[in-house]
């Protein structure tokens, strides 16, 4: 224990250093099943994405892992040690959802009050760079858009100059740009060593900001690795087609995983695509609008996410 | 988790005592200014008392007496004491409902901050709001009133009514923890005005029905209100220190109704 905590500050370039781990953990509110078993790592100067639908169990890791929230059973530790220690909530910064924050304090205010609670905070100038607030620190949080209001959230998660970042859903609800911008703010973080660990129902957000993604739904982690290999997990492709084949003779075909009727035209999802459009052609002479594509994440999400309910059915 | 981690850590975050006390400071600074800057807040809770003061002791009853004193002075202490609740529901019980209710809380508790610092917080921005009414009131009696009292008068019940902010502090805090945070000001609404009433703030004491007279021994106002109309010379001339003890009471089991409360997220939380 000792050990680890002073290890810690040039640790973090050892890649393998878990910082964050949620063991075996259970978390039910009343009958609902919040969290399954769930195994999850977060290791040192990495960026995880725990990816999932609303109401999958996101927010319930992030709490566990903050101390707001206690598992049912199973092991929450951070730091190697309890997530409630002081000293830990010394070196976490957490964005949370809120529904109010005070809305007649001004930007530097709220960064001044939270910045003194911790040994050593950023310095306010940093803050503020860091979260792209300089030109608006003396606005009342009420006056601020709703992504300049999630920018401070951000903000306070920066005022401790945490080594671990947790971020609950952060561009939640925001444009294109604003979205963009949090997403640069957030690559800086990472380029100066921090760990984060952030939740998103954006697959984009999670391949945009992402080492390793966790595929998480109805409270277990149902896929994790790179973006690449989430991606590699599902490696199929969409073909479209307009054709006067039925629609069951379509599922009957070997390889076809699901089908759509979609307009005019069909999708069929598969491994690999060659053997169907070679079944589909001979099977219709007619069949026109031919198109192959890569699925992409988002189909792997979807597929992923689909596959659990199923199974969990 | 074992005892050689909680002593490390608590070492590595021990703050000097000159920290704590720049947390604790600022944390009462800033909720002081959020509430100064709410107009809701300041409205409501400072143009009441002092708007009836103005109406029924100034520009009505002016020449009249009651229980002995002049109106002017006989309302400082039912006006100050209506005013010193409402001030201190609204501070605490309104504030800390929304802050439970809608995430804000969690991100502090997220923080490192001292969970102590965030009460006082609500006590002592209850405690400057309930000066400013009392001496928003001597003003007024002072200059348009013409009342006249010594010094130690007024001091005595300036602090009387101030002090008295802390029993309803202590009952928002419990409130703050048993309301939801849209339901809070409509719940300290819902008591305080009926409570304010049959304690004979609005209507003197010697004037309600004897029926309301009975009900008001046993509310909290009454007591603060006959404490401060004592120390004018109109009070009901009960012994003091039995309205030091019920007070004193209220607020143990108010703070024991917030312990409760306190608990209870907690459990919420490690359930």
């Amino acid at each position: 224990m000792v050990a680890t905590l002073e290890r810690m500050p040039d640790a973090r370039s050892v890649t393998s250093q878990t910082v964050a781990v949620l063991e075996d953990v259970n978390k039910s509110y009343g009958a609902v099943r919040a969290l399954k078993a769930v195994d999850f790592q977060v290791r040192a100067g990495e960026v995880v994405a725990l990816l999932g639908p609303n109401g999958a169990g996101k927010t319930t890791a992030v709490k566990l892992l903050l101390g707001l929230l206690q598992p049912n059973s199973g092991k929450v530790r951070v730091f190697g040690g309890d997530p409630t220690n002081p000293e830990n909530r010394m070196r976490t910064g957490a964005m949370l959802q809120v529904g109010r924050v005070p809305e007649t304090l001004r930007v530097r205010e709220h960064i001044d009050l939270f910045s003194s609670y911790y040994l050593n905070p950023m310095p306010t100038s940093q803050v503020l760079a860091a979260s792209g607030l300089q030109q608006l620190s003396d606005r009342k949080f009420g006056e601020l858009s709703g992504g300049q209001r999630q920018r401070v959230l951000f903000a306070l998660a920066l005022c401790g100059n945490p080594d671990l970042l947790f971020l609950d859903e952060p561009t939640v609800g925001l444009d294109v740009e604003a979205r963009r911008m949090l997403w640069d703010e957030i690559r800086q973080l990472v380029r100066r060593g921090k760990t984060v660990l952030l939740t998103t129902h954006y697959l984009q957000e999670a391949d945009a900001l992402a080492d390793r993604v966790a595929v998480i739904n109805k409270g277990e982690i149902i896929a994790e690795g790179t973006p690449a290999q989430i991606k590699a997990q599902t490696a199929g492709k969409r073909i479209r087609c307009i054709t006067s084949i039925s629609l069951e003779t379509l599922r009957r075909i070997p390889g076809v995983t699901e089908v759509k009727e979609d307009r005019e035209a069909f999708e069929l999802h598969t491994g690999k695509a060659e053997p169907v459009v070679r079944e589909l052609l001979a099977r219709d002479l007619n069949l026109s609008a031919l198109e192959v594509t890569a699925a992409g994440l988002e189909e792997a999400f979807l597929a992923l996410t689909q596959e659990s309910s199923k199974n969990g059915n | 988790m074992s005892t050689a981690t909680m002593t490390l850590s608590n070492e590595q975050i021990r703050r000097s005592p000159a920290h704590t006390a720049t947390i604790y400071l600022k944390e009462a600074k800033y909720e002081f200014l959020k509430y100064l800057r709410l107009r809701m807040y300041t409205v409501s809770v400072l143009t009441f008392p002092i708007m009836f003061y103005v109406l029924f002791g100034l520009v009505l009853n002016m020449n009249q007496f009651i229980a002995g004193v002049r109106v002017p002075v006989y309302l400082i202490p039912s006006y100050g004491t209506f005013g010193v609740i409402a001030a201190s529901l609204f501070a605490t019980a309104a504030g800390l409902a929304a802050d439970r209710g809608l995430g804000w809380l969690e991100v502090k508790r997220a923080s490192p901050m001292p969970p102590f610092a965030y009460f006082t917080a609500k006590v002592f921005t209850a405690i400057v709001f309930s000066a400013v009414i009392v001496l928003a009131l001597f003003a007024l009696a002072i200059a348009f009133g013409g009342v006249r009292m010594l010094p130690t008068k007024f001091a005595a019940l300036f602090v009387t009514l101030v002090a008295g902010s802390i029993p309803f502090s202590a009952m928002g805090l419990a409130l703050g923890y048993f309301a939801g945070p849209n339901s809070a000001p409509p719940a300290i609404n819902l008591i305080y005005l009926p409570m304010s009433f049959c304690s004979g703030l609005w209507v003197p004491f010697i004037f309600l029905p004897k029926v309301v007279q009975k009900i008001a021994l046993v509310l909290p106002p009454y007591h603060l209100s006959q404490l401060a109309l004592g120390v004018v010379g109109s009070g009901t001339h009960e012994p003091a220190l039995r309205h030091w003890e019920v007070l004193g009471a209220f607020t143990m089991i108010c703070l024991g109704v917030a312990r409760i409360g306190f608990q209870r997220d907690q459990e919420k939380m490690y359930g």
